[in-house]
């Protein structure tokens, strides 16, 4: 504690901090923290070593996701399918591959959704206060009370049926896109909200506008910087419970189907197939480490930007 | 004391309700569904006290009354949301003579307009009339819940009831043992059970406890699937059990390790308390608080677990019943399960605020 005394009241002048250094110190001084962080280091490589997996997977896949060989039905893992084959004979490594690329781009392009509506939802609630805050705020409170696998189901079906699209494989995707932007934002714009509430009665803030910044300066220049860490470690939980979602979606017949891929969708294949028991452990231990890597991240993250982890 | 003896006889009565309705198949055949009927008067007599001597009267009434709204403003929207779909409940691939699709149509008064259709569903509902399925033909969907909802209950009180009885213990036992290697590997266990779907849980369970996959001599241990007696339980609840369970045990070590570092109870080492006994008595007493705050959302993640529960188990319960009457467009009941789950919810996160009060009496609530 002394020592934010300190250098919050420097004797020299020359040596006032200009404050985008400031700024900068307190980014490089979470990123200090998170890497002595080891398990949410590994994670860290391991969530770009499963995106480099799911952008590279046609070059990297042994086999194409839809081809089948029945001849090598359900197949145990041996040298030529490695992780085994489906009861079509579809090759399980190319399609854990392929199903890498679907759910990780599900969780993370529905997470950004998510954020950049919600948090635009929650800034206004938290910025503008009063009657549009409350009123703003009641919308969130009904949504959050509808148990939101139910609220999931519901927007499934309806953009299911919809028909939208031709292609099956884009129709499923955005209909799990709508369920998972709907359920997702809501916690999103509450954090924002909460976040902004709490910054806008800063003292750096009401600086700002005694100098005579403009609302957006404000908003853009002091608020959004200040509330970054928090809803970073928010996305963080929010991807790997997106990617639960969409299994979850395309488990129940909702989401993708087969022979397209995803985690979820091997889930089902696997648990419908019964007693083979790598079709459902091989899917399954892709989901797990990933999940595992997103929980253990965002925990390493949330440590490194609470400031009363700070000089611990 | 009255409240005493009411809030422990609540626990007691709950207790032996569970020990009797998991015994019951072997001892009594069953309990008489009027117990349960004592154990919710007993629980209302109970809050109603709660309520009356903390003063919380008029915060339970607002909260009645908002509850009362929500669900108004749920039932509305997804009264709009299904009949703006496209495609009719009666559109089956095989396609109905269209006097005979008209005939159904005018039974189930899905001509009028939508307008008049929202009145007479809103009229009903305010007679707690739910209406008729449309797939089971003529069943009251207030007989398919009321038929249910035991079902995903006894699956949702037993799941909780194991993550607090593994989760608790676990946690005090981490924060006990801090930076031990019991310690690291409880927590490695609990971040794992937050991070394992239940649908990879339950299919792998079933397979090494029913189909005796790795071991064959586990084969035919446990039923893969159904809910009959207390046996078919083991694996489901232990599969719904497990993600709360795991949340539990974080939440009541990192909250140990708060209070831990308190002021009352560095006073109570000081006057000399024994070690074990300012762990228990001081340091669990004041950290379940944090514990109870999460168990609105563990209510909540329970009774959404529960759909993928019943779907891989077959347990004949609502959620399975919700997967399904939505593929199959079952108007009636989609609503009456959607308004029941949150009804639920809302219920259940108005208890969990009142508990606060109970065990911390430093929160007022107004």
């Amino acid at each position: 504690m002394s020592n934010v005394v300190a250098t919050a009241i420097p004797q020299d002048p020359s040596v006032v901090p200009s404050s985008v250094s400031q700024g900068k110190s307190l980014w490089s001084d979470a990123w200090k923290r998170l890497k002595k962080n080891r398990a949410a280091f590994v994670s860290l490589y391991f969530i770009v070593f499963v995106c480099l997996v799911a952008v590279l997977a046609p070059w990297i896949a042994p086999y194409s996701f839809e081809t089948q060989n029945i001849d090598r039905a359900l197949m145990s893992p041996d040298g030529v399918n490695w992780l085994g084959t489906d009861s079509l004979g579809r090759d399980m490594f190319s399609r854990i591959i392929y199903g890498a690329r679907m759910s990780m781009s599900v969780g993370v392009f529905t997470a950004i959704f998510s954020l950049l509506f919600g948090g635009a939802y929650g800034a206004l609630a938290g910025w503008l206060g009063g009657w549009v805050d409350s009123s703003l705020m009641r919308i969130i409170d009904i949504l959050y009370a509808i148990p939101s696998l139910v609220l999931l189901i519901l927007v499934g079906v309806i953009f299911n049926s919809l028909n939208l699209f031709e292609n099956p494989e884009l129709k499923a995707l955005t209909g799990i896109f709508m369920a998972l932007s709907v359920v997702g934002w809501v916690s999103l714009a509450r954090l924002v909200r909460g976040q902004v509430l709490q910054v806008r009665e800063m003292l750096y803030v009401e600086g700002a506008r005694a100098l005579g910044a403009s609302g957006w300066r404000i908003v853009g220049r002091h608020i959004f910087p200040n509330i970054l860490g928090p809803i970073i470690v928010m996305l963080t939980f929010q991807i790997p419970s997106n990617i639960l979602f969409e299994s979850f979606l395309s488990f129940i017949g909702l989401g993708l189907q087969p022979p397209y891929s995803s985690w979820g969708v091997l889930a089902n294949d696997g648990w419908r197939a019964k007693s083979y028991p790598h079709l459902i452990l091989f899917p399954g231990m892709a989901l797990f480490f990933t999940m595992l890597a997103f929980n253990l991240l965002g925990d390493g993250l949330r440590d490194a930007f609470d400031p009363k982890m700070k000089n611990r | 004391m009255i409240g005493m003896v009411l809030g422990w006889g609540l626990v007691a009565l709950g207790l032996i309700g569970i020990i009797l309705d998991l015994g019951g198949e072997f001892l009594l055949g069953g309990i008489p569904p009027e117990f349960w009927w004592v154990f919710a008067l007993w629980g209302l007599s109970a809050a109603g006290f709660a309520v009356v001597r903390g003063q919380m009267f008029v915060f339970v009434m607002k909260r009645l009354l908002e509850a009362g709204f929500v669900i108004f403003v749920i039932a509305t929207l997804t009264f709009l949301l299904l009949r703006f779909l496209p495609g009719g409940p009666f559109d089956a691939e095989k396609a109905l003579p269209p006097d005979i699709k008209a005939n159904i149509e005018a039974k189930y008064g899905l001509n009028k307009p939508i307008a008049e259709q929202y009145l007479s569903y809103l009229g009903s509902l305010a007679r707690g009339d739910l209406g008729e399925s449309y797939k089971y033909i003529g069943r009251p969907v207030a007989n398919i819940i009321s038929e249910t909802l035991p079902i995903s209950f006894q699956l949702g009180i037993y799941s909780l009831l194991l993550a607090f009885f593994i989760g608790i213990p676990l946690g005090v036992f981490a924060a006990s043992k801090h930076n031990s290697l019991l310690d690291n590997g409880l927590m490695i266990f609990a971040i794992s059970g937050v991070a394992l779907p239940s649908f990879i849980v339950g299919p792998l369970l079933v397979m090494v406890f029913s189909f005796g996959v790795p071991f064959s001599a586990m084969q035919g241990l446990l039923p893969p699937a159904l809910w009959e007696s207390p046996i078919y339980y083991i694996l489901p609840v232990l599969t719904l059990g497990l993600r709360p369970a795991a949340i539990i045990a974080r939440m009541t070590r990192s909250s140990m390790l708060d209070v831990i570092q308190a002021d009352f109870v560095r006073t109570a080492k000081a006057k000399g308390v024994a070690e074990q006994v300012v762990l228990y008595k001081h340091v669990l007493k004041n950290s379940l608080i944090p514990v109870l705050t999460i168990s609105g959302p563990l209510v909540a993640g329970v009774l959404s677990g529960s759909f993928i529960i019943e779907i891989v188990f077959g347990i004949p319960g609502m959620g399975k019943h919700l997967v399904q009457s939505v593929s199959n467009r079952d108007y009636p009941l989609i609503l009456g399960m959607t308004l029941v789950f949150s009804a639920m919810l809302v219920i259940a996160n108005l208890i969990v605020d009142l508990l606060y009060t109970v065990v911390d009496p430093r929160i007022k609530l107004g």
